[in-house]
């Protein structure tokens, strides 16, 4: 009786909450795992959330969230406080994420970078980073002089091993003694440690450094090094004009836009969605003039037949370490494969950690 | 000319009255810093520390974020009051987490009730013996406790990031550093159902009041105060320091390494790299707030909580970024010290005298 009691209690309070907060005008919320101003990964899910507003809706947006215990109150909160659409848009809000959208049927939530969509108001998103990854392994294997190119790494998990391969096996197509170094730093975003990996890299030889972590120190290293670089998740040309050959854009605007719209006008649905090229979600900065007109042109035709599907970024024969083959010769792999890899492609030096 | 001297004599109740000065000086400060950012002072102070507790859900999320907290401070409050600089609470912390989250893994899948207090237990072990490091070092090497338990606190972060990059991480989890999700007999038990507030709650109560019973009714509670005021009367009246010392670091480590259990078993239900925000930096703060009393860090610990939750609201509502949290925090330790100061000292102006000039 008394637990019936507590419990009526506690729901009214949270309709009471809802009434009182929650009113017609649609809203759209956003939580983020750095400051806005990482220049990388958080910067362009807010570009994301601006253009969203500029097309008339109204957003609200939580950054810096640890992915901890924190998130899930947060996540709560927007949801309590009349948002109708939530865009988390870390890994680590996958299980938040999930828990929050039982108790709010009437909320969407789209998780980025997840697999788990739990409830039919889950959506999951991302961007087919890779193929951005492939441009960057020509132009890489094109420009290089000590055939060494340096890799820095967040975390061991299949989207950035996936990087890791694209970029390489892209750059041995043009350049086959190239090597891949990386340097795991575990973090996404950490100036100093990302710093210290770009230099340790380019002292072993490297005379092309990029990234998959969301500061902008590797290419300012890069930079006072004079060795190339690329830009990761936003256009970092203006940290470091002479080195950066190109950078891979996140674009989430038009993906952002059209999801909010469908929330508003009542058409949303749950879906996977894994954009690329073809879509705009992965978007390539222009490209530096100094690789040469030849080069440009040739990265240019690549992109445009990664857009069209005529060329894929995993194409047969592909090899791992030993040798063992992967996709058989004339294939590409599937999205199922992509999804968990978890093995280096011939030419990376090193391990996995396990 | 301007002249520092030393009070002789500080009331007792002013000393417990200031920190309820300090809140109101932040409070004060926090609408001009609102003010200033084109905000009407009082509808922005009210998102920021009315809006976050005004349901049940806000107040359990208070005492979910304030319970680490308050267990942290209660630990460190032993160390700080015996003159012990342990900085590395939030090293301790993970150290229990790591060893707790550790057991809990190898129940996986397991019932029984005795689950969860093995778990809990081994937390708490977990860290006190971590704690114990800096504290023999110390006794037996004459270290700086406040270098070591400090650097202690990245070899705990660095370990966890090897465990759950690696060994630990989840089969099924495609890499991505975590563990799995413990089974549910080593989930502290909610107390009330679609809140967070979990029985964490009552160990924090239960260690809050066995602090009050050493502190104020033990052998051991007059000699850690006796250490704080001088060290040279607890030499002179025999007392064993060495002993006391590691005492005040194990009993801080477990209080340490009980929140990293109760964090991981609690609200979060496995390991990750982020198991807490800082807690046990944050912690060093409430225990000051908290004047080293076991009553005071109660309020201490849902006033800092209250920051965090307020900081989060005022973001939703107003838009202001984040880090007001950390200002607002910051302030309460300034008005904090800045009273204290003047509680501790006089400052006389004195007109310039001519041989001076």
């Amino acid at each position: 009786m008394y637990k019936l009691f507590l419990r009526s209690l506690i729901s009214a309070l949270f309709l009471l909450g809802f009434s009182l907060n929650a009113n017609a005008e649609f809203k759209v919320g956003f939580v983020y795992v750095g400051p806005t101003g990482d220049h990388g990964w958080t910067y362009q899910h807010d570009e994301g959330r601006k253009a969203v507003e500029a097309a008339g809706i109204k957003t609200t947006y939580v950054e810096s969230v640890p992915e901890g215990a924190d998130a899930e109150r947060v996540i709560r909160q927007l949801a309590q406080s009349g948002h109708d659409l939530i865009f988390t848009t870390s890994f680590g809000y996958m299980d938040p994420t999930n828990k929050v959208a039982k108790d709010f049927p009437n909320v969407k939530f789209e998780h980025a970078t997840g697999y788990k969509r739990e409830h039919s108001n889950v959506a999951t998103y991302s961007a087919r980073f890779y193929e951005g990854r492939t441009l960057l392994g020509h132009m890489a294997g094109k420009m290089t002089k000590t055939n060494i190119i340096g890799y820095i790494a967040s975390f061991p998990i299949p989207e950035v091993i996936r990087g890791i391969n694209a970029m390489t096996l892209a750059a041995q197509k043009v350049n086959p003694d190239i090597k891949t170094k990386i340097v795991w730093v575990f973090t996404w975003y950490d100036p100093g440690k990302e710093s210290e990996a770009a230099q340790a890299l380019i002292d072993q030889g490297a005379d092309i450094i990029m990234q998959h972590t969301d500061s902008t120190a590797p290419v300012q290293v890069a930079e006072k090094a004079g060795v190339w670089s690329f830009g990761q998740a936003s256009d970092m040309q203006r940290f470091a004009p002479k080195s950066i050959l190109t950078s891979i854009i996140d674009d989430w605007a038009p993906y952002y836009v059209e999801r909010s719209i469908a929330a508003r006008d009542g058409t949303w649905k749950q879906q996977d969605t894994w954009h690329g090229l073809k879509e705009g979600m992965v978007a390539m900065a222009p490209y530096n003039s100094v690789m040469g007109d030849d080069l440009v042109k040739e990265v240019e035709q690549l992109q445009k037949d990664l857009a069209s599907g005529k060329a894929h970024s995993f194409t047969g024969p592909i090899y791992d370490q030993k040798g063992n083959i992967l996709v058989a010769e004339g294939a590409v792999a599937d999205d199922g494969m992509l999804a968990g890899m978890n093995v280096y492609v011939k030419g990376v030096e090193g391990d996995i950690p396990q | 000319m301007i002249k520092v001297e030393k009070r002789s004599d500080v009331s007792r109740s002013i000393y417990f009255l200031t920190p309820v000065l300090a809140i109101f000086l932040t409070l004060f400060g926090g609408g001009i810093i609102f003010f200033i950012l084109g905000f009407n002072p009082i509808e922005a102070l009210k998102f920021f520390f009315i809006t976050p507790i005004s349901d049940l859900y806000g107040l359990s999320e208070l005492l979910v974020k304030a319970t680490p907290l308050c267990l942290i401070a209660i630990g460190l409050s032993f160390c700080f009051k015996s003159n012990n600089w342990n900085i590395g609470a939030e090293g301790q912390l993970i150290f229990g987490g790591i060893v707790g989250g550790g057991v809990a893994l190898l129940f996986y899948n397991h019932d029984g009730f005795y689950v969860l207090p093995i778990i809990i237990l081994s937390g708490a072990i977990g860290g006190m013996l971590f704690a114990m490091i800096p504290a023999i070092l110390k006794t037996y090497f004459n270290t700086n406790e406040i270098l070591v338990s400090l650097m202690l606190v990245y070899v705990a972060k660095l370990l966890l990031d090897y465990l759950v990059v690696g060994p630990w991480s989840n089969p099924e989890g495609f890499n991505f550093p975590e563990t799995r999700q413990f089974s549910e007999s080593a989930r502290m038990p909610i107390l009330f159902d679609g809140l967070r507030i979990h029985a964490g709650i009552f160990i924090t109560l239960i260690t809050v009041f066995l602090s009050w019973l050493i502190l104020y009714k033990t052998y051991l509670g007059f000699q850690i105060k006796v250490s704080g005021l001088s060290l040279k009367t607890a030499k002179y009246a025999g007392f064993k320091g060495k002993t006391m010392i590691i005492i005040v670091f194990m009993i801080s480590g477990a209080c340490a390494g009980l929140a990293g259990v109760g964090e991981i078993t609690g609200p979060i239900g496995q390991l990750h790299r982020n198991i807490s925000p800082d807690y046990g930096f944050t912690a060093i703060i409430v225990a000051f707030l908290g004047r080293l009393n076991p009553i005071g860090i109660i309020f201490a610990s849902l006033i800092v909580a209250l920051t965090y939750l307020g900081a989060e609201t005022a973001q939703i509502f107003l838009q202001v970024p984040k880090y007001t949290g950390q200002v607002f925090q910051g302030m309460i330790l300034f008005f904090l010290l800045g009273s204290d100061y003047l509680l501790f000292f006089k400052i006389k102006f004195l007109g310039l005298k001519k041989n001076e000039l």
